[in-house]
């Protein structure tokens, strides 16, 4: 078959996964009794209509792409970085850290706020590095140890929040005490939108893209994900090589704890990670883990989750709603593909 | 029971495995099947076995006709198979392998089981523990074991995939006294093989495979000659046995110790000179493939001193092999040697020394495309390696290995290959050799070892020979030492 | 012994039972050569819709029928994409996870904090009345009870019966069992669609009974599915060692809540997690015998301790089906 016609028919398949999708998650809107084009009218109203709302998107776009950039690293490896959301809540915890000790002193809001992001790179990176480590040294399946190290951090935030960060009086759900507004990353006009981590966000995946592509460093972690086994023989340090990658990831996932802390919640919240480092692996998955396509898909993903939030507001529907088409959409390009190849197979 | 086969056809993609073969083999014969490896005989008994089905074709048993569509269907019909790997489940007992798929109750009758297997060995000599976990088996009582699971199910036509790959000298007698008793009996046997005096000694009448055709059929007494010339379409040489020793040690093991849950040997001394090449053989699993991996770093041996170059690297890891200029070249291609999913030219980028940063693509498809045309690589520079075939990935595998490293270690360097490919490898390492690499490597091919080795170290049940000179032993010597006769103790 | 100890210690093999299922559930799955990863959700979405569909049939058995059948669903998508459509197992079977736990607190919002039916508890006349053990093992559920009766058949099951010889045998070596005339995929069909419901069965056993009721997002379990993956592995994937896996797991998070009231300063979502760490702990010490360096540091040892602690590790150590998470293909 020649290259072009293979090519149209994958996008037919994938138009046919979107397809499905939305057949899906319509019906299951008919099962609890609501108007699915009402719905997703909603959902496009809420997460489009003015510049409020696109900057909300852009809000949760910048997370979701520096986590989603950094499991491409891992993905590329062949390892399965579940742990991914308790390093974005490392990340923000050791950013609050920084920031907590030095906010008192003399030192420069700017300083403190960089300082601040070095140490949520590192905290994201320390705590990759114990999944990895379990992983590499320890032979524990990086999907296990990484859950447990995800509830551990969650129970890590907590503990902080309720003990020795708690607020004056009383600890409560709603976090620590927020910084001084000196210390918030500038935002444009009245959104909650930071130029500075927009540009994080383009710049992360852009580099991403750079090291996979064209580096011996890409290439070799490519060759670790294929066949660890002949990478070794071949005289690539593939232990050496799986922490690396760890570690990365890890510093995008603190990037993006950092990005929560100083850029949207300017203080320690329980759920800080807002579950985007699972979500950052569903991005990950649809674009077949090729850093091309993540940008784009990361996007359509912020605006799922914030147009949805339209939804308890004017429908009485759960939120939730995002999470399931967000999950359809990419079970069923798998699904698809795998449809796809056995009728190509077929021929 | 008498088997034909008539006009039996089948195609794997491009490839025609079987054309139109057409045989018949009468009861209480020992069918022997002659040919290289991709010769097709492999094909034919899995078609006959119900492994695969054929595009075309007519299997009859006793002048019935009949259709077999899986393996339990043969079984059935009284066709039943040993593969060359005996398939069976390593970490369950003996006999819960001999009651998995055996018809009955929900619960199966284990003493039933047992006294059954008790009986056929009697009959046969064999001794297996019932009780016994197949994985502490040898590979030759697994075989036993396959041959009396099948013979309890029922089987009077049995197949042998080239079963004597990885036996003692003593289990193989006994494998041939067993199928010779169970021929006597009437029963049918097929012996798959590309190893002539075996053939020759066992089987009442033979058929020679070539190329996906039958080529010719033969009755005693056998002319050598002529069934390598049916067997290659021509008579094949290897070239003149060409030593390029010299007496500069390069490679040095002193009082080595290595081990593993089931192995112990001790004291292995050996010196390897520039250009030597040092063959190791014996039955797979005695160790070989342990002190070929401890002589690359991969596994660190529990005593003794690996020394490359006058350095002491024992304990090191592969790394610091390699910077001594060591490499090791795996069996399994895909699985160890090559990366699937990667093309020939990332290949290269990932073989050769790093560069800056940044890929340049363009040299590296360059010089892809110049190691394409000296080493005959079938594919191009884009190719995915899992797309070549095993001939070209062997080439590829060579290929890749840089000039710099002057110790090869290589296991089975010309597995599967057919003989010219064969012939091509070693060329190919020869001439490393004359440039001043050493080569150790292991194989379970007696006249490779003979012909491209200096001298060899047979293994065998947890010892190791001196040093053999390959140049004087023969090939009767040296298969006796792997069946472990004439091995001090 | 105390009888609070006693009421504590039989509410622990209550609250184990559905996860005694669900990792049992997963044995028989992973024991056929399929990982399904999407126990978490499935437990959700089912534990959801077994509770709405009592809630709103006032059946109690109507609702564990739906579990079930939305755990065999999950898993037969499991089944098909990876069986028929070759795709990775882990990566479907995470979406799912993701999915089914999303779908659940989407359908699921009417429902929230609805009082609905639950099991009611069954003593067993005479046998509830030996000392310790009556209040132990005989004044419980009808769960509890079923979840002793799945220990034992699964265990006889898988070693005693020859079908599940032969399960073991389509999860350690596909072709042999192919040779023996097994339909491989067919039964890994099977297999995973019976583990799946296993699965599925554990979701009312929570919302009808163990934690009645469904409270979204509160309702404390998210996480159990997980837990019930790593039991399977810590268990050595023998349905024996599975459920003292689930026991251990239910005491360690009755024993955080016990030792909560002496402990003040710390929240009970701290204790809570504690097995967590523990699971990391056990995993790490059945699975570091394979680690390559551990090799290379036993070969420097001198020889009879070498011996010892390479007996120790391998006696530690558990190791998967030999084809697990590996597609079979007949050539």
């Amino acid at each position: 078959m020649p290259k072009t016609s293979s090519r149209w028919l994958g996008l037919l398949f994938q138009v046919g996964a979107v397809l499905l999708a939305l057949l899906f998650t319509s019906i299951i809107l008919l099962l609890v009794g609501a108007k699915p084009f009402q719905a997703y009218e909603r959902i496009i109203y809420g997460a489009f209509s003015d510049m409020g709302h696109i900057s909300d998107v852009l809000v949760v776009w910048v997370p979701l792409v520096l986590v989603s950039a950094g499991l491409l690293i891992t993905y590329s490896t062949g390892l399965w970085n579940i742990g991914i959301e308790g390093q974005i809540a490392l990340g923000a915890i050791f950013t609050v850290w920084a920031m907590r000790l030095l906010q008192d002193s003399s030192i420069p809001p700017v300083l403190i706020i960089l300082v601040g992001f070095l140490a949520g790179m590192l905290g994201g990176a320390l705590w990759a590095a114990l999944a990895g480590a379990l992983r590499v040294f320890g032979g524990v399946n990086e999907i296990f140890g990484g859950l447990g190290l995800n509830f551990v951090s969650t129970a890590l935030t907590i503990w902080l929040i309720f003990g020795p960060w708690k607020r004056p009086g009383v600890g409560s759900m709603s976090g620590t005490v927020p910084f001084d507004t000196s210390l918030w990353l500038p935002m444009v006009g009245g959104s909650r939108l930071s130029l500075w981590s927009l540009g994080l966000g383009i710049l992360g995946i852009v580099v991403v893209y750079f090291i996979l592509q064209g580096t011996y460093f890409g290439l070799r972690l490519k060759a670790v994900g294929k066949n660890p086994r002949a990478a070794f023989l071949m005289g690539i340090p593939t232990s050496s090589y799986m922490m690396l990658a760890f570690i990365l990831c890890g510093v995008f996932a603190g990037l993006a704890g950092a990005v929560q802390v100083t850029g949207v919640y300017h203080r320690l919240i329980p759920s800080i990670s807002s579950g985007y480092g699972f979500l950052g692996m569903l991005v990950a998955m649809l674009v077949n883990y090729q850093a091309i396509g993540a940008p784009f898909v990361a996007f359509l993903f912020a605006a799922l989750n914030i147009g949805s939030i339209q939804l308890p507001i004017d429908l009485k529907l759960d939120s939730t709603l995002s999470g399931v088409l967000q999950g359809a959409l990419v079970l069923f390009v798998l699904l698809m593909d795998g449809v796809r190849r056995r009728v190509l197979h077929k021929k | 029971m008498k088997v034909e086969l008539q006009q039996i056809d089948k195609h794997f993609g491009s490839v025609h495995a079987n054309d139109h073969i057409t045989m018949t083999i009468p009861a209480g014969t020992i069918q022997g099947i002659l040919g290289e490896n991709g010769a097709g005989k492999s094909t034919l008994m899995k078609i006959l076995s119900g492994f695969i089905q054929a595009d075309s074709g007519v299997i009859k048993l006793d002048g019935k006709k009949v259709v077999i569509h899986t393996p339990d269907q043969a079984i059935h019909h009284g066709i039943g198979m040993l593969h060359q790997d005996p398939l069976d489940f390593p970490p369950m007992r003996v006999v819960d392998n001999l009651v998995v798929g055996s018809p009955g109750g929900l619960v199966p009758n284990k003493k039933e089981a047992i006294a059954a297997l008790k009986k056929l060995q009697e009959r046969f000599g064999f001794q297996i523990d019932p009780d016994a976990y197949v994985e502490t088996l040898t590979v030759g009582e697994r075989q036993q074991l396959e041959i009396l699971r099948l013979l309890w199910l029922g089987a009077r036509v049995l197949i042998l995939d080239e079963p004597t790959t990885g036996i003692s000298a003593s289990q193989r007698l006994k494998l041939f006294d067993t199928l010779r008793k169970l021929a006597a009996d009437g029963m049918t046997v097929i012996f798959v093989s590309h190893k002539l005096e075996e053939v020759e000694v066992l089987c009442h009448r033979i058929a020679v495979f070539q190329r996906g055709r039958m080529v010719g059929e033969a009755k005693p007494p056998y002319v050598t000659t002529k069934l390598v010339e049916m067997m290659f379409g021509k008579a094949i040489t290897l070239d003149e046995r060409a030593p390029c020793a010299t007496c500069d040690p390069v490679l040095k093991v002193e009082h080595l110790e290595v081990e593993d849950t089931r192995l112990h040997i001790c004291d292995i001394n050996l010196e390897v000179c520039r250009g030597e090449v040092i063959g190791l053989a014996g039955m797979e699993g005695s160790g070989q493939r342990m002190f070929l991996r401890t002589l690359a770093g991969l596994t660190r041996p529990v005593g003794g001193k690996v020394i490359v170059h006058d350095k002491t690297l024992t304990g090191k890891t592969y790394a610091s092999f390699r910077k001594a200029g060591v490499t090791y070249v795996p069996a399994s291609r895909l699985e160890e040697g090559l990366i699937s999913g990667l093309s020939l030219t990332e290949h290269f980028i990932l073989a050769r020394e790093q560069k800056g940063f940044i890929i340049n693509r363009d040299a590296a498809v360059k010089e892809t495309e110049e190691n394409i045309d000296q080493f005959f690589i079938r594919g191009k520079p884009e190719t995915h390696v899992e797309a070549l075939s095993g001939g070209n990935q062997q080439r590829a595998l060579l290929a890749l290995q840089r000039q710099d490293v002057d110790v090869l270690l290589i296991e089975h360097p010309t597995r599967g290959l057919d003989i010219e490919s064969s012939i091509w490898i070693w060329s190919k390492l020869k001439a490393r050799c004359q440039l001043g690499a050493t080569i150790v490597f292991i194989s379970s091919d007696l006249e490779e070892l003979l012909h491209y080795s200096d001298r060899i170290l047979v293994f065998f049940g947890g010892k190791v020979s001196e040093p053999l000179d390959a140049g004087t032993t023969t090939v009767d010597q040296l298969g006796q030492l792997i069946g472990g006769l004439g091995m001090k103790s | 012994m105390d009888n609070n100890i006693l009421v504590g210690l039989a509410g622990v093999l209550a609250a184990a039972a559905p996860v005694v299922f669900a990792a049992i559930g997963e044995t028989f799955t992973e024991r056929a050569g399929i990982i399904n990863l999407s126990v978490n959700g499935t437990i959700l979405l089912s534990a959801m819709a077994g509770f709405a569909t009592s809630l709103v049939t006032n059946n109690l058995i109507l609702g564990f029928l739906v579990g079930a059948i939305i755990g065999a669903l999950v898993a037969l998508l499991v089944a098909f994409s990876s069986i028929t459509l070759k795709q990775s197992q882990v990566a479907v079977g995470f979406v799912l996870t993701l999915m089914t736990r999303d779908l659940a607190y989407f359908l699921g919002n009417s429902f929230m904090g609805q009082a609905g039916p639950r099991i009611p508890p069954l003593n067993i006349p005479l046998l509830q009345d030996i000392p310790i053990l009556g209040t132990l093992f005989f004044k419980q559920d009808i769960i509890v009870y079923t979840s002793f009766i799945l220990i034992v058949v699964s265990q006889w099951w898988i070693f005693s019966t020859r079908q599940g010889l032969l399960l073991q045998g389509i999860g350690e070596r596909p072709a042999a069992a192919f040779v023996r005339g097994a339909n491989v995929n067919k039964l890994r069909y099977l297999y995973t669609m019976l583990g799946g419901a296993l699965v599925g069965l554990a979701g009312p056993m929570f919302s009808l009974s163990v934690k009645a009721g469904w409270k979204g997002t509160i309702s404390g379990l998210d996480g159990i599915g997980w837990i019930a993956l790593a039991i399977t592995i810590f268990g050595g994937w023998n349905p024996v060692r599975v459920a003292l896996g689930a026991y251990l797991f239910a005491l360690l998070q009755w024993l955080g809540l016990v030792l909560q009231p002496s402990l003040p300063n710390i929240p009970s979502q701290v204790l809570q997690v504690a097995p967590f760490p523990l699971m990391i702990l056990t995993l790490l010490l059945v699975n570091i015998g394979n680690a390559e360096w551990v090799e290379r540091w036993l070969a420097g040892m001198p020889a009879p301790l070498r011996r010892v602690v390479a007996k120790v590790l391998r006696a530690m150590r558990t190791s998967p089906p030999a084809s697990l998470g590996v597609p079979f293909e007949n050539e």
